[in-house]
């Protein structure tokens, strides 16, 4: 349990922190450490340089940004919960955070750094992707923004360049949305077997527009595309619901491992889709 | 103490805060790893990653060339000093097993076995090293199913020949406590009921939150040995026997100690080799293992298949049950493995009447780690497999499971209780704990819950799970120790002393690593020599200190060892006797001890057992007719066993469309007999419990095909934690036992042997209407889910 020797480094600024990671090739980001940490104590990680980000205080903190939310790469996750314009604005990632780890991880654990090691079993990447995120990423070369459905490219691999970090992620404003996270997992701190993140706007009593994000369905969280497309129009029933539901995992390759084969995770990506939609349903 | 508190009218029976807890719960203490000495180097084990392989060259020059590196040591180098691990029980006289080393030299049999060690002058240095040490290994095919493990279709020790360690049985015909089982089977088959069944307890690992630590002091004249284990005795004696040390020249100390759950019951190669380091450098070592380490190569447990067979008349009163059970030893024999199985074969009968029992055990080798102690040992598996099959005979009797129980169980007036295992049961009511847990349960209610539920064809069904169980704690009459096989003895030792003060030395043979003894003794002794609670002082742990005793494991410590403190304290105050006679100048047959004092009968004369104490340190106005100490010693061997007992009932909803499954409630009651601390034994019960939910639900040490532990971390290894467990209604009846004088039982497994069938059948009793009649542990929802959608196509093939 004992990491190997690296070298560390803990710039105050965005700039200083590319410095390195364009000085230095085989260097890793530490954000909150929640993943990092155990990666290079089990010595599955062994990198020469440690470019630790948090004395970066201008990549703390949400905003609003007209259209969009804005929230910092480094946000600990216990600020995104409780935030309120996150509450007003993007339910779905208050609700999903609540669920990450317990609250000695999320005061630890950031939004960014979740984002950023991109495991397919976790919360943030689905949420990202269902409400259309856009990730802003810093690099030698200024800055670009990156769609969510991009970002994500397999089991921990997304893209970031080596040199480039990612500062902030913009999401586009739900106000008025009802959401619901669906996480099934076999204990409370446990990964996701299937998740389902899902977001809702009603006109009346029929639905107007859907978001549908599934997690762990693949090497990366995808959007449940045919589902958002079936329900729009239809009432917010749980009839209309759950035969739109039932395409959830159209077009999935989800792991077969020891919590489940893939057939279990199709069919609980199904289940739990229509819970999600008809749990949003009813708090919007 | 503020002047508001009020004393109990007796420390026995009162829930007392734990004395321990502050330093415990803080970590502010001597843990073993948080002790440092001067000079002291640090050991990092370089363990095989493959399960079964030969050895065939072992590089350690990079590594003795690293930065601070004092020595590198493979199996080769020690092959002749290390000796080999002892078995301490070997449960038939031909019993076969390898020979265990604590460092393979050129066989390996598990993965995590220990290949080398490097001894550095930091924890980092270490552990950098080992990384360096470049084994070349020759892969065997490991034998890792243990059923074909059992047929011998693969060997995993090519020297031994076969995986067969022991093969034991009994039978009830030929030992004449009950009939002939076949013969009943058979009777059974023609009108009555067979139910034939096959149960697998999973692999499971104990995960103390501890791991384990040794430091070695070879400095001092008599080597000192810390170790995080359950059994300070043990390991003195082994290190002796093993190492060839002379038994007065090692000091074994068990600080603190944080949880074994059996897993800490054991004579390790760890401490083996840190005792050779320390000699061979001549400085202090310490080895703390990683969790990753602990997880791979401490003993596991359970893993057994049990075959079982029920007969029973139609109207549902049992007449024979037979078990054939293969038990996985793992790579070698520990201390008690071969005796694990042996451990529950009393127990298949439970709390019931049963007039025919045979059971047969094969202990067979795999190349997995190998397999001892668990919570519960033996008796989990037991209550298990016949508290399950309790329901099926409910369910094709077509009655109420606690109605089936009823009809079998040993009824209150029948006590003492000759069983058809041959285990005498001093005392019990199993009726009055029942009519307790369904009161408390609401059994009723959930039961009409339920029906609705079944007829709304609500996809969230609702099942309710019965359990009881009766154990063999107190372990253990040493001469029935003896005639089992098992080399040790049962018995427990104790001192207690005045001190000159008034306060009270008392020095248990016991080891707590979590149960609360220093509070629990203090309040036996504060009861039996009218002391105050805070006045006590525990000793324990250290082989200095307390010389003599058996450690803790089986639910022992307050039935054995707590007497034994009863029976020192005793002593005391009979040695006080004739001094306070000679000192009140009165007849030792005109004083009578109560409330902590000597008093001359019919006056207002007396002595306190601190002014006896302080009097008996002065010594001016003795006379020396009578011995001027006030300390004793008691060593005590019980005549028999204790069997607590009780009844637990859980309910659990079932999502049939997901296979989740929520505990909704859960309701035990318990008889632990007379009980010393209430909040001790609350705790104590709710762990249990949770221990065996954790059984049910979620625990399962899993191997890939190659024999590579999957579950090698706490992420795979599902653990519960609070958000996963229910709030336990736990309540109690008190039958004391007639076994020991203060009537006491033992609690420490009780909770783990019951939850775990009232899980299970709570979960197949939600699921039997849609043709279920059984879920392998753990019912993870994927399992449930499977089951469901398995007995679905085979009714619909049906119709």
């Amino acid at each position: 349990m004992i990491p190997v020797a690296f070298e560390y480094f803990a710039p105050a600024t965005v700039d200083e922190a590319l410095g390195l990671l364009r000085e230095h090739s085989d260097a890793k980001v530490l954000a909150g450490g929640q993943s990092l940490m155990p990666a290079l104590r089990l010595r599955l990680a062994a990198p020469e340089v440690i470019v630790d980000i948090q004395k970066i205080d201008d990549l703390r903190g949400v905003r609003d940004d007209g259209d969009a939310l804005v929230i910092g790469a480094m946000t600990p996750h216990s600020t995104v919960e409780s935030d309120p314009l996150v509450a007003e604005h993007a339910r779905l990632i208050a609700l999903a955070t609540a669920t990450v780890g317990d609250p000695q991880i999320r005061h630890r654990g950031t939004f960014g750094g979740s984002l950023a090691h991109a495991d397919p079993a976790a919360d943030l990447p689905v949420v990202a992707v269902a409400l259309d995120a856009s990730f802003v990423i810093a690099g030698p070369d200024g800055r670009r923004t990156v769609p969510a459905s991009e970002f994500f490219q397999g089991v921990f691999s997304t893209a970031l360049g080596e040199d480039e970090l990612l500062v902030e992620v913009r999401v586009p404003k739900y106000t008025g949305w009802g959401a619901h996270y669906e996480k099934f997992n076999r204990v409370a701190q446990g990964w996701s077997i299937v998740s389902v993140a899902a977001a809702v706007r009603l006109d009346g009593d029929s639905i107007a527009e859907a978001r549908v994000g599934l997690g762990n369905m693949g090497s990366t969280p995808v959007r449940a595309t045919a589902v958002e497309a079936a329900l729009v129009g239809q009432p917010a029933t749980a009839d209309a619901v759950r035969e739109a539901a039932a395409r959830a995992a159209d077009g999935t390759s989800p792991v077969s491992d020891i919590n489940g084969d893939a057939d279990y995770r199709r069919h609980l990506a199904t289940v739990l889709t229509r819970r999600a939609v008809l749990a949003a349903a009813g708090t919007a | 103490m503020t002047a508001t508190e009020e004393r109990p009218a007796t420390e026995i029976g009162a829930s007392r805060r734990r004395k321990e807890d502050a330093r415990l719960i803080t970590g502010r203490t001597r843990w073993t790893d948080n002790i440092v000495l001067p000079g002291l180097q640090h050991i990092a084990m370089v363990r095989s990653p493959f399960a079964h392989a030969r050895i065939t060259s072992i590089d350690a020059e990079a590594a003795k060339a690293a930065s601070g590196v004092v020595a590198v040591i493979t199996g080769a180098d020690i092959a002749d000093e290390q000796g080999a691990l002892p078995n301490a029980w070997a449960i038939i006289p031909d019993q076969k097993a390898p020979v265990h080393p604590s460092m393979a030299v050129d066989h390996v049999a598990f993965a995590g076995e220990i290949v080398a060690m490097v001894i550095a002058r930091t924890a980092a240095e270490a552990n950098d090293a080992a990384d360096l040490v470049d084994v070349d290994y020759e892969e065997l095919e490991p034998a890792l199913e243990l059923k074909a493990a059992a047929r011998d279709e693969v060997i995993a020790h090519p020297d031994l020949g076969t995986n067969v360690s022991a093969v034991w049985s009994y039978d009830s015909a030929e030992s004449g406590t009950g009939g002939d089982v076949e013969a009943a089977i058979a009777a059974a088959r023609d009108g009555g009921i067979v139910i034939e069944e096959e149960f697998r307890q999973q692999r499971l690992i104990p995960a103390f939150m501890e791991p384990r630590s040794i430091v070695v002091d070879p400095t001092t004249e008599q080597m000192t040995v810390w170790s995080a284990t359950q059994v300070p005795h043990f390991v003195k004696i082994f290190i002796a026997l093993v190492l060839g040390i002379p038994e007065s020249k090692v000091r074994v100390i068990a600080p603190d100690v944080g949880g074994g759950f059996g897993g800490k019951l054991q004579f390790t190669p760890e401490e083996v080799l840190t005792v050779i380091a320390a000699r061979r450098t001549g400085k202090p070592c310490k080895y703390t293992e990683t969790r990753s380490e602990s997880l791979m190569a401490a003993h596991h447990g359970r893993d057994q298949w049990q075959q079982v067979t029920l007969a029973a008349n139609a109207d549902g009163t049992v007449t024979g049950l037979k078990v054939e059970l293969i038990a996985d030893m793992g790579a070698y024999l520990g201390l008690v493995t071969s005796a694990i199985p042996l451990l529950g074969a009393f127990m298949y009968n439970g709390i019931y009447k049963f007039p025919a029992y045979h059971i047969g055990i094969t202990n067979v080798f795999t190349n997995k780690t190998w397999t001892d102690a668990y919570r519960g040992a033996g008796r989990p598996e037991a209550t298990y497999a016949i508290e399950r099959l309790m329901d099926e005979l409910a369910a094709r009797v077509g009655v109420d499971a606690l109605e089936i129980r009823e009809r079998n169980w040993i009824k209150h007036e029948e006590f003492p209780f000759s069983t058809v295992s041959g285990l005498r049961y001093d005392s019990g009511n199993y009726e009055a704990a029942t009519a307790k847990a369904r009161e408390l349960f609401g059994y009723d209610d959930l039961r009409a819950e339920q029906r609705k539920r079944r007829e709304s064809g609500d996809p969230v069904q609702l099942g309710i799970g019965v359990s009881t169980f009766t154990e063999m704690c107190g372990l253990a009459p040493s001469r029935w120790l003896g005639s089992m096989g098992y080399v040790g003895g049962g018995w427990e030792h104790a001192a207690v002393r005045m001190l000159p003060t008034g306060k009270v030395e008392v020095v248990t043979g016991t080891s707590p690593h979590g149960q609360g003894h220093e509070t629990a003794w203090s309040q036996l002794v504060a009861d039996r020599l009218g002391v105050a609670f805070e006045d006590v002082e525990v000793l324990h742990g250290d082989t200095q200190v307390a010389v003599r005793g058996l450690d803790t494991y089986g639910s022992r410590s307050l039935a054995v060892g707590g007497m034994a403190v009863l029976a020192a304290a005793d002593k005391v105050i009979e040695k006080a006797k004739p001094i306070a006679a000679q000192l009140l100048e009165a007849n030792a047959d005109d004083l009578d001890f109560s409330g902590g004092r000597y008093g001359v009968r019919g006056t207002d004369a007396g002595m306190t057992m601190a002014e006896l104490a302080f009097a008996v340190f002065q010594g001016h106005k003795l006379d020396g007719s009578a011995e001027g100490c006030l300390d004793a010693d008691a060593t005590l061997d019980p005549d028999d066993f204790s069997f607590p007992h009780g009844t637990h009932l859980c309910a659990v909803e079932v999502d049939t469309e997901t296979g989740a499954t929520k505990i909704r409630s859960y309701v035990c009651v318990d008889d632990v007999g007379v009980v010393v601390n209430p909040m001790i034994v609350e705790g104590q019960v709710h762990g249990g419990i949770a221990q065996g939910i954790a059984q049910a639900l979620f625990e399962e040490a899993l191997h890939d095909d190659s024999g590579t532990l999957v579950t090698g971390s706490f992420d795979q290894y599902t653990l519960p934690a609070a958000p996963d467990l229910p709030t336990f209604e736990t309540a109690r009846t008190e039958t004391p036992a007639t076994t020991n004088q203060l009537g006491v039982k033992g609690v420490g497994e009780a909770g783990t042997i019951a939850s775990t069938p009232a899980v299970v059948n709570a979960i197949v009793d939600a699921l039997r209407p849609l043709g279920v009649t059984d879920v392998p542990m753990p019912c993870t929802p994927y399992r449930v889910w499977t089951a469901i959608q398995k007995s679905a196509s085979q009714e619909g093939s049906r119709s």
